[in-house]
C-alpha cells in the first residue's frame, strides 16, 4: 500500500506530507526566478501537456454539453423555460464544468504522466545523472512540467467549453429547432467577463496543483518499480481531492466579489 | 555454470613513492540512515592513474560511498577531498567544477530515456562549454562514441540499445567532459559473463587512452581480479581489508576470504 495513501487516515501523517508539499512548492517558486529559465524544455512540455490531453479533453468535453442539455431540458421544458437553455448551460459549463472536468481528466492524465515519468527518472538515478552533469534537476524536470501544466490548463479549458458548448448546440439544434446563430448570441449575451475571468483563473490554480503534486511524487518516489506505479497513482489521487478544495476555495472568493 | 572468458589481468603495479597526492582522500566517514550505520569510520585514497576496486556484500553501503564523493548523499561527519577540494564545504559553482572532472558511471546506466543517444551526450556540454576545448560539439559527440565503438547508434533512443550498449553509451557521456577521476557503480552488474568482459575490457582501454583514474565498486571478483590496482574491502562500514588482489587473496582472516570463494 503505497505511505500516502494511508495518510488520508492518518493525520500527523498528513500534515507532514502537506508540509512537506508546501516546502516543494517554495522551492518551486525559488527557482522559478531563479535565472537561466530552461526555454527549451518548457516549450517542449507545453507541447507534450497540451498534446497528450487534447483529444481527450474535447472528446468529453463534447459528450458533457451534449449529455448535460439532454438531460436538463426535459426539465427546463416543464418549468416553461426551454428558451434559457442556452444561458444555462454556458454559465454552468464556463463557471464549472468545464474547468472541473477538464482539470480531473488531466489529473488523471498528465498528473499521473509526470509522476510516473519523473519516478523512473528517480528510480533510475536518471535525476542523480543530471545533477552530477551540473543541470540543476528541479530547475529542468519540475519547474519546467509545473509552469508547463499551469499555462496550458486554462487553454484546455477554453477548448473544452467552446467543445461542450457545441455538443449543447448540437442538442438545442435536434431537439429544438435553435440556429446556431440564436444559439450563441443568447451564449455570448449571457458569458461576462465576470465568468470568464473566474473560471480561467481557477484554471490557473488547477494546473498548478496538478503539475505540483505530480512533480512532488515523480521527484520523491521511493526505490523500486512499485514506487514508480505508487508515484503515479498517489498523484492522481491527492491532485484530485486537492482540485475539489481548490474548487470550492475558488467558489467562496469569486461569491463575495458578486456580492459587492 | 557459465564460466567468465580469461583475459589479461591489469598489469601496472604502484611504487609507492611515484603515487604522488591523492586526487581521492577519505578519512574517518560516518553516514547512517537514522540509526542504521551504513559507513562507521571508512578511509581510502585514489591516486592518479590508477584503478582502486571496492568490493563489498550488497547493501554494505558502496554506492552511498560513490554518491558521498559526488555529494548526492551528505555525508554526517569526516573528511572527504576531491582534487584537493573539501567536498563538504564547496559552493554550488565550485561543487559543479569539481563535479565535471569527476565522471559517474550508474549502476543501471541512467541514460536520459527520453533523449537520443545525441542529446544523452549533449547533456554533460550544455552546462559544461569550457569543457569542449573549442572543439566543435558534433565532433566530441562522434569521438567519445567511437572510443566505445558505438558511432552507429548516434539517432537511436535508450530503449532501442541493448544493456551492455546502454552501459558502454553511458561510459561515453561520462567521458565526453574528459574527467579526471572516473567512479564506476558496479559496472557490470546485470549483464551476461560475455558482455561483463567486453565492458570491463573497454574500461582498461579507456583508462589508458584518457588516462582517468578509476574507483570501482563491484561484487564480482572477476571484475575485482582484472581490472585492479589496488584494492579494498568495505566490510561494517570500514576499510576492513586493502592490498592487491592476490594478496588479499591470501589472507586468513575469515571475512575476506568469504569473497575469494
Ligand atoms: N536514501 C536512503 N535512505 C535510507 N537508507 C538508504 C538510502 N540509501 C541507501 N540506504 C541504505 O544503505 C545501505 C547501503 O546501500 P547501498 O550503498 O546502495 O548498498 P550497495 O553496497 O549494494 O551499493 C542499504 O542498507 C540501504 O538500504
Ligand atoms: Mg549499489
Amino acid at each position: 500500500m503505497p505511505t500516502s495513501l494511508n495518510s488520508i487516515n492518518n493525520w500527523k501523517a498528513f500534515f507532514d506530507e502537506t508540509g512537506r508539499i508546501s516546502l516543494f512548492a517554495a522551492r518551486f517558486f525559488r527557482e522559478v526566478v531563479k535565472p537561466p529559465l530552461e526555454w527549451r524544455e518548457l516549450l517542449r512540455q507545453c507541447y507534450v501537456v497540451g498534446y497528450q490531453s487534447l483529444l481527450l479533453v474535447a472528446v468529453t468535453g463534447f459528450i458533457i454539453g451534449l449529455v448535460f442539455d439532454l438531460q436538463v431540458r426535459p426539465t427546463m421544458i416543464d418549468f416553461g423555460a426551454v428558451g434559457y437553455m442556452p444561458a444555462m448551460i454556458s454559465i454552468s459549463i464556463v463557471r464549472e464544468i468545464g474547468p472541473i472536468i477538464t482539470a480531473l481528466i488531466c489529473a488523471g492524465k498528465i498528473g499521473s504522466s509526470i509522476g510516473a515519468e519523473l519516478g523512473s527518472m528517480k528510480v533510475t538515478e536518471q535525476i542523480d545523472a543530471m545533477e552530477v552533469s551540473g543541470t540543476n534537476p528541479f530547475k529542468f524536470l519540475v519547474v519546467t512540467r509545473i509552469l508547463a501544466v499551469t499555462l496550458m490548463l486554462p487553454l484546455l479549458v477554453i477548448m473544452a467549453d467552446t467543445v461542450a458548448l457545441f455538443g449543447a448546440f448540437l442538442v438545442e439544434n435536434l431537439k429544438g429547432d435553435v440556429t446556431f446563430r440564436l444559439y450563441f448570441n443568447k451564449v455570448f449575451n449571457n458569458i461576462v467577463f465576470g465568468d470568464l475571468i473566474p473560471s480561467t483563473l481557477k484554471s490557473f490554480f488547477f494546473g498548478f496543483a496538478i503539475g505540483l503534486i505530480g512533480c512532488y511524487k515523480g521527484y520523491n518516489a521511493e526505490k523500486g518499480t512499485a514506487g514508480v506505479g505508487a508515484a503515479a497513482n498517489v498523484a492522481v489521487v491527492i491532485s484530485s481531492l486537492l482540485l475539489f478544495v481548490l474548487d470550492l476555495i475558488a467558489v467562496l472568493v469569486t461569491d463575495i466579489f458578486y456580492d459587492l | 555454470m557459465q564460466t567468465r572468458p580469461q583475459i589479461q589481468a591489469n598489469p601496472l603495479i604502484f611504487n609507492e613513492k611515484e603515487r604522488g597526492a591523492a586526487l581521492i582522500a577519505i578519512r574517518d566517514l560516518h553516514k547512517a540512515f537514522g540509526n542504521h550505520h551504513v559507513l562507521n569510520g571508512f578511509h581510502m585514497d585514489l591516486f592518479e592513474r590508477e584503478n582502486l576496486v571496492i568490493v563489498g556484500k550488497s547493501g554494505s553501503g558502496k554506492s552511498v560511498l560513490l554518491k558521498c564523493i559526488v555529494r548526492l548523499e551528505e555525508y554526517d561527519t569526516g573528511t572527504l577531498t576531491v582534487l584537493g577540494s573539501n567536498i563538504s564545504e564547496l559552493g554550488q559553482d565550485e561543487l559543479d567544477r569539481v563535479r565535471s572532472d569527476v565522471g559517474f558511471l550508474f549502476q543501471g546506466s541512467a541514460l536520459y530515456d527520453s533523449m537520443t543517444v545525441r542529446e544523452n551526450l549533449q547533456f554533460p556540454l550544455r552546462r559544461h562549454a569550457d569543457r569542449m576545448r573549442g572543439e566543435n560539439e558534433e565532433k566530441l559527440i562522434l569521438s567519445a562514441l567511437e572510443s566505445v565503438g558505438l558511432a552507429h547508434t548516434l539517432d537511436l533512443m535508450p530503449e532501442e540499445l541493448s544493456g551492455g550498449m546502454k552501459r558502454r553509451v553511458a561510459l561515453a557521456r561520462t567521458l565526453i567532459l574528459r574527467p579526471k577521476i572516473i567512479l564506476y557503480d558496479e559496472p557490470t552488474s546485470g549483464l551476461d559473463p560475455i558482455t561483463s568482459k567486453e565492458i570491463i575490457e573497454l574500461i582498461m582501454k579507456v583508462q589508458h587512452q584518457y588516462d582517468t583514474a578509476s574507483l570501482i565498486i563491484t561484487h564480482d571478483m572477476d571484475c575485482a581480479r582484472v581490472i585492479s590496482n589496488r584494492m579494498i574491502i568495505l566490510v561494517d562500514g570500514i576499510n576492513y581489508g586493502e592490498g592487491t588482489y592476490q594478496e588479499l587473496a591470501a589472507s586468513e582472516d575469515p571475512k575476506i576470504r568469504a569473497f575469494f570463494k
